[in-house]
């Protein structure tokens, strides 16, 4: 294997990454205030169908009914994604916190409506199959080309590296490589942070402090909404999809769960946790198939490969994961 | 106000100096049931208030009230003479009422500064707040023997220093009363000592202290002055100096009561049950249980004192059936008992070894069955409760209960109700009419009156006493250093998985047992 290949390999792993690694921080932020998440799913599905939707009616043409926008429409994609999340996130939160349901058919109720109401809503709009018309230019967020990348190109390892593997990608990714630290800090250097890791692990103690569970809780549902809303936005954006298209997260909501737990809901190895499975999915679709000598690993095996992990990690094969204490039970005050 | 009348009641605000708290005709109620009726209470600025009452008696909901947990219906709360509002806990902090409340309300995984700048941060970022409050705790601890590690995580220490870290958030937010829902019951004695100095200090340095508790010995020991709390109501308050034990357990229970258990002495006959050797290590591989033996003989009553978690709650599981040994044997009336996972409870009461469990609400009772099916519950195959076909007799088993309503006087007496409904006195009075009306020849009791009240404390204790005085053999493990020393005929003490001593009760005193609890053997040591 040659450096650029390997090269490669890392510069795909990155973006395959940055979904998993935006919606891993999501469920960081809401379970470690209490707030078990398996909407990840269905917000980053109805995240990424309203970036699709909403970047192609605002550069669609303005004699077709559209905005006629010419630059920027991605962000507007990003910013209605992060919108239809939210409120998703906020349905999420009144069942749960306000209204003290299960945690768990809550959010398997977002990924069933998440699901069905993109495609229905896709057809109603568009008429293909509930995709989205393809997206360009402005419409997607196109790569990045950091300060130098061209210049230092002819260094040999650190010119190639800086060039294709530090330099080109899109906003978003450098935006969820940016959150980890920022979650870091957050959670460990801030009032804010501390009352988030309390209410998570002893909401009644939080309660007699004098500070207000629930307004607590719903924040951090609230930025688990933004974070799912951009990791959406990537989805139909940000890849080579270029536009919403039935099913577009497939699975990797629930992937990013098994990454943070795999990541004991820490940012930092949450970091780590994404890459891996990126990687392996970049490993996935770069080798078809594998020739052994003795036998040839199919190509679906290959394809398998981060869903395989991600089971042997909730089965338990990574040590004990310590959830935080009070995650999934609606807090009542009693005595 | 007029200027006349401000100059009559002149005198009257100049007085001394205002109460810390008073209480004003506070009522609160949770639907049909009055928690608290029309409560007037005063406690002087820098005293020691107990309030004693009943389980049930509403002192837990007073308090709740007063730390902003729960907004009274009607009445009104004065701190300093000044009338205030306490919507929630974050007023009554600011009011200067802290609370240690009986389950800790700490974060496990923190930090002691961690816990203690929650929720009075001061500014977004920690790490200005930690930096003061760890100046500040060095300052508390010396001034108040109330030295702990602030970058210890809670849930590493030891009960006793959590519930130091409790008393130092509520003196980080500078409270002057402090509140104490049931202090020392998770607290060795020395611990207890301990925490009663910490106390005299507070109260030296101006602090106002009210301590919530049904150990009259405390009482006794450590108030100024006393309030007793009785259905709802606070039946009276005197001063400390001038009362008595009895006469504050006469005042909680409305009737006399005996706080001494009468019995003569024990008629001990020859060993039933005898433990050798017996080893347990759980599934973590902690070793619970190191090499237990002990005997146990007919007509007398054995105690088992120590901390919660030392083994002994291992020790009555695996002679209950409940759970497995590693290693070791029991022997009762010299056949050995099956030990390994096959053993069950059924098995042991066929051999005559009843059990009152410790957790009555886990395992002594299901809470949403009726009464007459809890007092058959695992006798329920006894052949006097078999009907035809083998059907269940049902008319035997509801007279039976009715017999058990009656004899062990359970209230209400009604064999269909659901066992949540009753009070704890009674849920456990069920229980222990279900073991001992089988005629167990052996009978090993579990906490016998944790959560129970003091009346139902005195029913309860005399019924163990009747059944060990038929020559029965009673096995008493209890976390209540008190009724050990009351109820047993020989005591042991257990700390750490071991036996760490025996004694006989008259030859012994608190201070001695609560040694062998911490694990030091006093003769040793000497």
């Amino acid at each position: 294997m040659d450096f650029n290949t390997i090269l490669q390999l890392f510069d795909s792993a990155v973006r395959l990454s940055t979904p998993l690694l935006l919606a891993c921080l999501a469920g960081l932020y809401s379970e470690r205030s209490g707030i078990f998440d398996i909407g990840l799913e269905g917000k980053m599905l109805a995240g990424a169908f309203a970036a699709g939707a909403m970047s192609a009616y605002a550069g669609m043409p303005v004699t077709e009914g559209g905005l006629g926008m010419t630059w920027g429409m991605a962000w507007m994609g990003a910013l209605a994604a992060v919108a239809v999340s939210i409120v998703l996130a906020l349905i999420h939160g009144f069942a749960s916190i306000t209204l003290r349901g299960n945690q768990l058919i809550s959010g398997v109720a977002i990924n069933f409506f998440a699901a069905g109401s993109t495609v229905l809503i896709g057809q109603y709009w568009f008429q293909s199959g509930g995709q989205t018309p393809p997206l360009r230019g402005a419409q997607r967020f196109e790569a990045i080309t950091l300060p130098f990348a061209k210049t230092l190109e002819g260094v040999p390892i650190l010119g190639p590296t800086y060039h294709d593997l530090i330099s080109g990608h899109n906003a978003l990714v450098y935006m969820a490589l940016l959150a980890v630290p920022l979650t870091w800090w957050l959670l460990f250097r801030t009032r804010f942070g501390l009352r988030l890791r309390a209410v998570g692990e002893s909401p009644e103690a939080v309660d007699t402090a004098g500070i207000s569970v629930v307004r607590q809780r719903y924040v951090a549902v609230l930025i688990a909404g933004v974070l799912c809303g951009l990791a959406g936005a990537y989805l139909s954006l940000g890849t080579s999809a270029a536009g919403f298209v039935k099913d577009m997260s497939a699975g990797k909501g629930f992937i990013a769960l098994a990454a943070l737990i795999f990541a004991k809901w820490q940012p930092k190895s949450a970091l780590f946790a994404c890459l891996l499975f990126g990687f392996l999915e970049a490993i996935g679709n770069r080798y078809q198939s594998i020739d052994l000598g003795a036998f040839v690993v199919p190509v679906q095996f290959m394809q398998a490969l981060p869903y395989i992990l991600t089971v042997v990690i909730l089965a338990g094969f990574i040590g004990k994961a310590i959830p935080p204490a009070a995650g999934g039970e609606p807090y009542v005050k009693e005595r | 106000m007029s200027v006349e009348t401000q100059k009559q009641r002149q005198p009257e605000t100049a007085a001394p100096v205002a109460p810390a708290i008073e209480l004003i005709g506070v009522s609160k109620s949770f639907g049909p049931v009055q928690a608290n009726k029309d409560i007037d209470m005063t406690v002087a600025k820098g005293a020691i208030h107990g309030i004693v009452g009943e389980n049930g008696a509403g002192k837990s909901t007073l308090m709740s009230i007063l730390y902003g947990f729960y907004k009274a219906d009607a009445g009104e709360i004065k701190i300093d003479g000044v009338t205030i509002e306490i919507t929630d806990s974050h007023a009554a902090i600011a009011a200067g009422i802290g609370m240690v409340h009986q389950h800790f309300m700490l974060v496990k995984p923190f930090t002691v500064l961690e816990n203690v700048i929650m929720g009075a941060e001061g500014g977004p970022l920690l790490r200005p707040s930690l930096n003061k409050a760890r100046k500040i705790l060095a300052e508390l601890a010396v001034e108040y023997e109330l030295d702990v590690d602030p970058d210890a995580i809670v849930g590493e220490l030891s009960v006793g220093f959590q519930q130091r870290v409790e008393i130092l958030k509520a003196l980080y937010r500078e409270a002057d009363i402090l509140i104490l829902d049931e202090p020392t019951g998770v607290l060795t004695p020395a611990e207890a000592d301990h925490l009663f100095r910490i106390l005299q200090n507070l109260k030296e340095q101006g602090k106002t202290i009210v301590l919530i508790t049904h150990k009259l010995r405390e009482i006794m020991a450590v108030t100024d002055t006393v309030s007793v709390m009785r259905r709802g109501q606070m039946t009276a308050t005197v001063k400390t100096s001038e009362t008595s034990a009895s006469e504050l357990a006469d005042l909680m229970v409305g009737r006399h009561v005996t706080l001494e258990v009468e019995k003569n002495p024990p008629n001990v006959g020859e060993t039933v049950l005898e433990v050798k050797n017996l080893c347990k290590t759980d599934g973590q591989g902690v070793k619970k249980l190191k090499d237990i033996s002990l005997q146990l003989k007919a007509g007398e009553i054995l105690g088992v004192a120590g901390v919660a978690g030392n083994g002994q709650s291992d020790l009555l599981e695996i002679l209950s059936g409940i759970n497995s040994a590693t290693s070791g044997e029991v022997l009762m009336r010299g056949e050995s008992i099956d030990l390994t996972h096959k053993a069950s409870a059924a098995m042991r009461r066929e051999r005559g070894i009843g059990h009152v469990p410790e957790d009555r609400h886990a395992l002594g009772l299901v809470m949403p069955f009726q009464t007459w099916e809890n007092a058959v519950l695992g006798y329920h195959n006894n052949p006097e409760f078999s009907g035809k076909f083998g059907l269940a007799d049902h008319k035997a088993m509801m007279e039976d209960a009715k017999r058990k309503i009656e004899k062990f006087d359970i209230r209400p007496t009604n064999p269909h109700l659901l066992a949540m409904n009753y009070s704890g006195g009674n849920q456990q009075k069920i229980v222990i009419a279900r073991e001992i009306e089988n005629n167990p020849d052996v009978l090993l009791v579990g906490q016998p009156t944790r959560g129970v009240d003091i009346g139902a404390i005195e029913f309860i204790h005399k019924q163990i006493v009747a059944l060990r005085d038929q020559g029965k053999a009673v096995l008493l493990i209890s976390v209540e250093l008190e009724e050990v020393l009351a109820l047993s005929d020989r005591i042991i003490v257990m700390f750490d998985g071991v036996i760490q001593g025996e004694r006989m009760p008259k030859e012994t005193n608190e201070q001695e047992l609560g040694m062998l609890m911490a694990g030091i053997d006093p003769e040793a040591s000497a």
